[in-house]
């Protein structure tokens, strides 16, 4: 589904990601593993046209996305969930998922899945008339999410779900990445929390300084004495 | 009391004209975070623009005033495509230098075409007085004062309501993230130059009814007391450059009011000063609750 084939990316001056490649197939949940400033946000913000690769191909489906403009790539199935939520803190929670529809033009499609989101998050439901900016960070994220699933993606983007929350909401957001998956979209989670991300994922990568040094299935990256040592807290 | 009725009606006739260009600058900062200092001049262009309509075609107030509208928005765009649109990542100071100098260039290009010479605004509103209360106020304060309301309304329908607007406020909170959307940010930034050019445009035609004489330097002053009404009110903030406007129109013609006429332009910088000082965040200032 998703092909990145030896991608260059700079920023600035800092060759942040070097001859990386990876792939992720239809129905998947792939993870990419790694530590802070290894690059992870950095593939993902090129993959949704954010930053534009110097080098190397970026096939989804059959098109080549790399380099292209951001608003293509929503339109093509593409949804990113950035980093730090993000959320449009100046508006309600409704206009927020609103937003995440912006391309649509399918109002009876817009309104089905504004009830699919509410009721995978029923705190959104609650709070759909609230300032985001008032929300809680794990609400916040529920909102993020909710809004990308908005544009109705065949791919879901997702940095850092886990960032600061509460344990007990981790799993909570967990679930519903799994359940998503479930319902058909195909999920590429770049995470620092490494234990929970490859207790859901199907494959994993492990990026370091730009590199992707390690891949596999999820179980065997789990029993791998490296990534236990430097990723799983050592066992 | 009935002369403090009169002047309050000036003052807000004045603060109408001071609030349709605060919204401008407020919008454009809030989206590019650029003090457009070329905006005072879209102004002085949309006086203009309605004076050559009205003595050409002899058209009507209306008419005149939504022809300066369509035609500032127009140039709003330009301008923004032309001079700012490269200096997206420059510094701030790059990009505010370079307002300063379409300004300059807007000023000075009216002035080699038509020369200096101030002209006579045709009576395009009749002219008759209305009695409230013992206080005779004219038509034209009361016509001018329900224009601005009306776009004032209409703007807050487009910010509120409509897809547009809904994309400017969420590329003026985060343009990364309104990319993310799907949203195309330099139509949106475009979209809110044309808004803001228009709302200068009409304020043009309305000074030139209210006061009948325009200059094609008649920009500068009121560009720069509209700045202030944006940053009274809080720079970035729709309904606080509306009131900034009106508090600033007031406060002026109170001054002029009570004997103090040749102090009126030294108001609007005492009240920039103290604000400045006391709360630079404006009336209406972001102090937003956002939890991380």
């Amino acid at each position: 589904m998703l092909k990145v084939n030896n991608i260059d990316v700079f920023y600035g001056n800092i060759h942040a990601l070097k001859g990386v490649s990876l792939e992720v197939n239809e129905g998947e949940i792939v993870t990419l593993i790694g530590a802070n400033g290894a690059g992870k946000s950095t593939l993902l913000k090129t993959l949704s046209g954010l930053l534009k690769p110097k080098n190397g191909e970026i096939t989804y489906q059959t098109k080549q996305i790399g380099g292209k403009q951001a608003q293509m790539i929503v339109k093509s199935g593409i949804s990113h969930v950035p980093e730090g939520r993000r959320v449009f803190a100046n508006m309600s929670v409704e206009e927020n998922l609103e937003l995440g529809a912006y391309l649509r033009k399918d109002r009876e499609g817009i309104k089905k899945d504004l009830e699919n989101v509410f009721e995978l998050f029923p705190r959104l439901y609650e709070r759909r008339k609230q300032q985001s900016g008032t929300l809680s960070g794990g609400e916040q994220q529920m909102l993020a999410m909710g809004r990308a699933l908005m544009a109705k993606p065949k791919l879901l983007l997702l940095d850092e779900p886990s960032m600061g929350l509460a344990p007990l909401i981790v799993k909570q957001i967990f679930e519903i990445i799994k359940m998503v998956n479930s319902q058909g979209t195909t999920v590429l989670l770049v995470e620092q929390n490494a234990n929970m991300a490859l207790s859901i994922a199907n494959r994993a990568y492990v990026i370091e300084t730009g590199k992707i040094v390690l891949s596999g299935t999820a179980k065997e990256l789990q029993e791998s004495e490296k990534v236990k040592e430097a990723y799983l807290g050592g066992v | 009391m009935m002369e403090w009725l009169q002047q309050l009606v000036n003052g807000v006739s004045l603060g109408s004209i001071y609030a349709l260009i605060a919204l401008g600058y407020t919008m454009v900062y809030g989206i590019i975070k650029l003090i457009n200092f070329a905006h005072g001049d879209v102004f002085m262009l949309g006086a203009f623009i309605g004076f050559y309509a009205a003595i050409r075609w002899d058209i009507g107030f209306i008419p005149a005033l939504i022809l300066a509208m369509v035609i500032c928005s127009i140039i709003g765009v330009i301008i923004e495509r032309v001079a700012y649109k490269r200096l997206r990542g420059a510094t701030r100071i790059a990009a505010l230098i370079t307002a300063i100098g379409v300004s300059l260039f807007i000023e000075y290009t009216v002035i080699f075409f038509r020369g200096a010479k101030p002209e006579a605004y045709p009576e395009l509103l009749k002219e008759s007085y209305i009695d409230l209360f013992g206080a005779s106020i004219s038509s034209k304060s009361v016509l001018i004062i329900a224009v601005t309301i009306v776009l004032m309304l209409l703007l807050q329908f487009i910010v509120h309501k409509t897809k547009i607007g809904k994309a400017m406020r969420a590329v003026s909170h985060d343009a990364d993230a309104a990319r993310l959307m799907g949203i195309n940010v330099d139509n949106t930034i475009s979209a809110t130059f044309a808004i803001g050019s228009a709302l200068a445009g009409a304020a043009g035609v309305i000074f030139g009814v209210y006061y009948t004489r325009i200059d094609p330097l008649m920009g500068v002053l009121p560009g720069l007391k509209a700045f202030i009404a944006a940053v009274l009110g809080g720079i970035g903030s729709i309904p606080g450059a509306a009131v900034g406007g009106y508090v600033l129109g007031v406060v002026e013609t109170i001054v002029s009011a009570v004997g103090f006429s040749l102090w009126r332009d030294a108001a609007a910088f005492v009240i920039l000063i103290l604000i400045l000082i006391l709360r630079p965040a404006g009336i209406f200032g972001k102090n937003a609750r956002e939890k991380v």
